[in-house]
């Protein structure tokens, strides 16, 4: 008989706490941006982008590890509803990891403006220049990306939850260093 | 199995740590920061009594639209590494428009003509630019800039008095507005860039610029009454005839700042020994009616710009951006409102 995984592979976990530095960097980047007309409106939008698609990478690389590798099972003891909750809102996170990035990069190329990540490098359009769609991929970015932002604190709330108070190795489970 | 600990303690540690999160993310969006200039504000500030021109842009509403093309003469070179600037023919795309945010403001009634003009190169880069027919900006930053709208639409008749006295760059502005005679074409207007922008050459080296388009057409001054004799809408009919009977033709012209000259602050113009080289010709082939252009669902944004060109320390091109993003935002949201007429490609 082999023993269930306790802990994510050391690749999960390290894609992990990278995307979490970078996605929450990027939510403050985003509302941050869009609620000045100051000149560091420009350095935001500069790096908005280019992280952007650095995260869709990552969220690839992750989905497909996540797929290779799977996950540790959840405790045997976790109330029924509180399992539905952590596998919806980990399938929501996946999604809105991919989702987001697509969408900004949409919403640019329905706009016509260039995608440019770094000087003279631009990423090609990926949608048609229209309004009616930029318009609803703006709408679309501007909500989810508080609806991602309210996900990842529900996230940290379920992950303090089980380390302060069930502490019963879920939270142990992404957050070890061991290389195993 | 897992040992459960009680008490109230780790609830607490948990609700401090997300709260504090969620905090720092509403301040950083500026939710309780009502002083902060945000992009909503300033084009908010732009809108007219009755409101905003829903579907058009926030400023600038009333315009027509242009292609041609731009010929470099490779003169630019020297000063910016930009491909705009190498000997050749590229596509440009532009929109002639009056300084107003009311698209029905008769052409005699408002002081500012604007160009916005987008070119492309074979390279895949874009140059965007959005100048107006003023010598120099009226105001020095763009908070003063928003300060003037919301003194102008004050009820309050010492509103423009106090705003005079603390941004006395404004009295140039007056003087000029009182005094410069207007003319009978858009082909007539010589269009400036007054931001400052940073050029970078082949070497590395960064020149501060400003630059001007300067019409071939021979002005004709006229006054605000002897234009508004000729109609409401002259301008844009008038352009559309012209342009059909022959192109129509602006040198650009960049000016190399000397060291000490202002670059933050474009309501002070350099003075006028300052080198200008010209690079080019914009050549205007076609006008086409704004709502049913080419224009109408991008926006002129200052700062797309291809390497080789690139903001300074001036304040404006950022605010702009942001501004023209957000009436972007909302009048692609308001197509309904502006419809292309019936027949037109979409």
């Amino acid at each position: 008989m082999i023993a269930a995984r306790t802990r994510f592979a050391p690749l999960q976990r390290l894609l992990h706490w990278l995307m979490a530095a970078c996605i929450l960097a990027m939510l403050f980047i985003g509302v941050g941006m869009v609620s000045t007309i100051a000149p560091k409106y420009l350095t935001l939008v500069s790096i908005h982008k280019p992280l952007g698609a650095t995260i869709l990478v990552l969220a690839l690389v992750r989905l497909g590890a996540r797929l290779r590798y799977g996950a540790p099972p959840l405790p045997a003891d976790l109330p029924e509803p509180l399992k539905l909750g952590a596998h919806l809102s980990h399938y929501a996170l996946y999604a809105l990891m991919i989702a987001m990035p697509l969408i900004g990069w949409g919403m640019l190329s329905a706009a016509d403006y260039p995608v440019v990540l770094y000087g003279g490098l631009h990423l090609p359009p990926i949608l048609p220049h229209s309004a009616s769609l930029h318009a609803l991929l703006w709408s679309a970015h501007f909500y989810l990306a508080f609806l991602f932002f309210a996900l990842i604190l529900l996230h940290l709330a379920a992950a303090l939850y089980h380390a302060l108070v069930r502490r019963d190795g879920v939270f142990q489970s992404m957050a070890s260093a061991s290389l195993d | 199995m897992p040992s459960a600990r009680s008490g109230l303690a780790p609830f607490v540690v948990i609700a401090v740590i997300v709260g504090a999160a969620g905090v720092a993310f509403a301040y950083t969006a500026g939710w309780f920061s009502p002083q902060r200039l945000t992009p909503e504000r300033l084009v908010a500030s732009l809108a007219p009594a009755k409101g905003p021109a829903l579907g058009y842009r926030r400023n600038h509403a009333k315009g027509v639209c242009f292609t041609g093309q731009f010929e470099a003469n490779g003169a630019g070179a020297e000063l910016s590494k930009a491909a705009v600037f190498k000997a050749g023919r590229y596509p440009a795309l532009g929109r002639f428009n009056l300084g107003s945010p009311d698209p029905d403001a008769p052409d005699s009634t408002v002081r500012t003509r604007g160009i916005g003009l987008r070119i492309a190169t074979p390279d895949g880069q874009q140059w965007r630019t959005a100048m107006i027919d003023l010598p120099f900006f009226p105001v020095a930053t763009p908070q003063a800039f928003y300060e003037l709208q919301l003194a102008q639409k004050s009820k309050d008749p010492e509103a423009m008095k106090r705003f005079a006295a603390a941004h006395p760059e404004i009295a140039a502005f007056g003087a000029w507005a009182g005094s410069a005679p207007f003319t009978t074409s858009y082909a007539q207007d010589r269009f400036n860039s007054l931001n400052s922008f940073i050029f970078t050459d082949r070497s590395g080296d960064d020149h501060p610029v400003r630059w001007s388009l300067i019409p071939a057409a021979q002005p004709m001054p006229v006054s605000a009454e002897e234009l508004a004799k000729l109609g409401p809408n002259h301008l844009e009919q008038e352009i559309a005839e012209r342009v059909q009977g022959a192109p129509q033709r602006w040198t650009l012209a960049v000016t190399l700042a000397n060291p000490g000259d202002p670059t933050a602050d474009p309501s002070k113009a350099w003075p006028g020994d300052r080198r200008t080289i010209e690079v080019g010709v914009l050549t205007v082939q076609q006008v086409e009616a704004d709502r049913d252009g080419p224009c109408r669902d991008i926006t002129f944004d200052p700062t797309v710009l291809p390497p080789g060109i690139r903001t300074s320390d001036d304040p404006f091109p950022a605010a702009r951006s942001s501004a023209y993003a957000k009436s972007y935002d909302s009048r692609t949201a308001e197509t309904r409102y502006f419809p292309r007429t019936a027949g037109a490609r979409p």
